[in-house]
């Protein structure tokens, strides 16, 4: 029993090494002074220098696609849940015609591929002159979230009981007001869940990203980092630390939502 | 303070008539009890006078008002859910606020409400607490006084002891009588237990297949039960029943299943219009018992003893006779073993008799 847990143990340290590899080898990068770079060994450079970041925040457009891939994200967090909670509410609780076909048609759209739409998402967005803007990446993104968020929220609503709905109508509730007071505190996991996912699938989106902008104005960090600038070499080291820069964010976001989330996770798992 | 009235009361699904034809005047502070098998109706009769479920066709009254059309909130009742539904993020307080908060109290006032209700039900130690802190018993407390602070104008309660243990469901049931004996408040409570619907109601109404079968005083449905169905419903064991043929031979004899009993006095003339036909026969277990010298032959069965079930204060046996099986509740004094045959003397006067095409008492 010991050496079988002692086994797996070690099995998850190798797998979990390698995933994270890649991951702490940028790290390291990003603190790695310009001449250690394309040396190898020592594997450990002697000492770290913040230099990389200095250019990176200092002379690149990084921090201005920061705070763009942040709005846009936010704001795409902040619409797909907006849109997607009465959706989800409707499909979980209400009388919907045809709500089998609906959830289908959900489910279906979700494997639909962005390529497909880039084209004609494109001569729209033109037509409404919204290139090169927040806006326009925040439509195709939550376009694209919501189908995932209405389905997982669906699946919360459903989760919590509805006689805990009937009896706040009983109490002397609205509607409205048994949304506010009952539901909405039971689904914050289910809330943090769907809008991490929301949150997370906007601030990695490239494609969109990059066909929608044509300036800084609206060039989010997935794009920034593509085109990073280079004059004559490859700048490696300011390139792992805007990276690093951009992995900050999703991870801070997940340690703050960390106690939601995991009940979000394991809703349903545990009988009350 | 309130009366309620269903007229007509009907509730059809896409496919299913859950409730037909339903009438019924609860009268004010009486303590009503909707029984029967599960799918009977009991459970959505309920929620269309909480407004909860939709009224297909005919009226709710509360009190003096028609309330098919208004929401539950404005409806005046309180109701007291099968798996409690506490709002499992607020405190014990908060739960038993929040009706009170959401009609605008004053916070001392609801507070006052609380605190006197917390103490009827004996949990005022527990106000601060979430409800998964709590035990089965003192969540359905927690339910129940959730339903008290309002002073609403009518109870309702869907199986509200359901969820508990044999043990807690006995003291349970004791408490909400007097609960309501102390509140007086017009009650309808909604179970599929019959013992817990006979010692509850002021009166029972016994409902199957979406129709009302009997409305009545618990000792009324059990003496005088309208049909075969109510008759099996209420008593546990339940009643005997023989099919039997009735036939003239210096009174009337009821014969079947190789049994051949007379009819008392008292029933032959009901009966007499049957002469010839096949009837059911109703005993209760109680009804029969082991015969003395003295009873007299025409109203006695011969049986055998198939399983002894020793209860304490009681023994059951489960009795073979003729070509159908019996269950007969016996002194513990008697010592039945089993194959061996006993002589059971009836109860002539309480046998019931019902009509084997419409099932209905004769």
């Amino acid at each position: 029993m010991r050496r079988a847990g002692l086994a797996r143990d070690a099995l998850v340290l190798v797998a979990l090494t390698a995933y994270a590899a890649p991951f702490f080898w940028q790290l390291l990068t990003s603190f790695k002074p310009e001449a250690d770079l394309l040396r190898l060994p020592p594997l450990l450079p002697a000492r770290l220098t913040l230099a990389h970041y200095r250019v990176v925040l200092e002379q690149s457009l990084m921090p201005q696609a920061l705070g763009n891939s942040l709005g846009v994200a936010a704001a795409t967090t902040l619409l797909a849940l907006g849109a997607g909670l009465p959706a989800a509410y409707a499909i979980a609780r209400l009388p919907v015609p045809g709500r089998r076909a609906l959830l289908l048609a959900l489910v279906a759209s979700t494997a639909f591929p962005q390529i497909a739409t880039v084209s004609p998402l494109y001569l729209l967005l033109r037509a409404l002159r919204l290139r090169d803007t927040w806006t326009a990446l925040v439509l195709a993104h939550t376009s694209f979230a919501l189908p995932l968020t209405v389905w997982l929220l669906a699946g919360f609503i459903r989760e919590i009981p509805r006689a805990l709905e009937e009896s706040a109508a009983v109490d002397g509730a609205s509607r409205a007001q048994a949304l506010r007071s009952v539901l909405l505190p039971l689904l914050a996991p289910g809330l943090a869940s769907a809008g991490l996912l929301a949150f997370l699938s906007s601030w990695n989106e490239f494609l969109f990203a990059y066909t929608f902008t044509a300036s800084e104005a609206s060039r989010t960090v997935p794009v920034a980092l593509a085109l990073f600038p280079g004059v004559f070499e490859v700048p490696w080291g300011d390139i792992a630390a805007a990276s690093m820069l951009a992995s900050l964010p999703p991870l801070l976001i997940v340690v703050a939502l960390q106690r939601a989330l995991v009940r979000g996770l394991l809703a349903g798992a545990v009988k009350e | 303070m309130a009366q309620v009235m269903m007229k007509d009361l009907n509730k059809k699904y896409d496919e299913v008539h859950a409730v037909k034809d339903v009438n019924l005047h609860i009268r004010d502070k009486e303590f009503v009890v909707l029984v029967g098998p599960s799918g009977c109706g009991k459970s959505t009769t309920l929620r269309m006078v909480a407004g909860l479920e939709e009224i297909t066709s005919g009226e709710i009254t509360i009190g003096d008002r028609i309330v098919n059309d208004l929401p539950p909130k404005d409806r005046d009742i309180a109701m007291v859910f099968q798996n409690y539904a506490l709002y499992p993020h607020m405190t014990v307080y908060d739960n038993m606020a929040f009706g009170l908060k959401m009609r605008k109290f004053p916070k001392p006032e609801i507070q006052k409400r609380v605190q006197d209700a917390a103490e009827i039900l004996g949990i005022q130690e527990l106000l601060k607490r979430k409800p998964r802190q709590l035990s089965g018993g003192q969540r359905q407390r927690v339910a129940v006084g959730r339903a008290i602070v309002r002073h609403p104008q009518v109870f309702l309660f869907d199986e509200p002891l359901s969820n508990l243990d044999a043990k807690l469901r006995v003291q349970m049931r004791v408490e909400l009588k007097r609960l309501h004996d102390r509140l007086e408040t017009t009650a309808v409570y909604v179970t599929h237990d019959q013992v817990e619907a006979m010692t509850l109601g002021d009166r029972v109404v016994v409902m199957k297949d979406g129709w009302i079968q009997q409305v009545g005083e618990p000792l009324d449905l059990y003496s005088r039960p309208a049909n075969k169905f109510v008759a099996g419903f209420i008593g546990s064991p339940a009643m005997n029943f023989i099919d039997v043929s009735l036939s003239d031979a210096g009174g009337l004899w009821a014969e079947g299943q190789g049994l051949r009993v007379k009819v008392a006095p008292a029933h032959a003339t009901r009966l007499s219009a049957y002469k010839g036909q096949k009837v059911t026969l109703g005993l209760r277990p109680e009804d029969l018992r082991v015969a003395s010298g003295g009873d007299p032959a025409e109203y006695t069965i011969d049986a055998v003893v198939d399983v002894v079930e020793p209860l304490g204060s009681e023994i059951l046996l489960d009795l073979r006779a003729g070509q159908t099986t019996l269950v007969a509740r016996v002194e513990p004094a008697v010592r039945a073993k089993v194959h061996e045959t006993i002589k059971f003397a009836l109860v002539p006067d309480r046998a019931r008799f019902f009509d084997t095409k419409t099932e209905l008492a004769i």
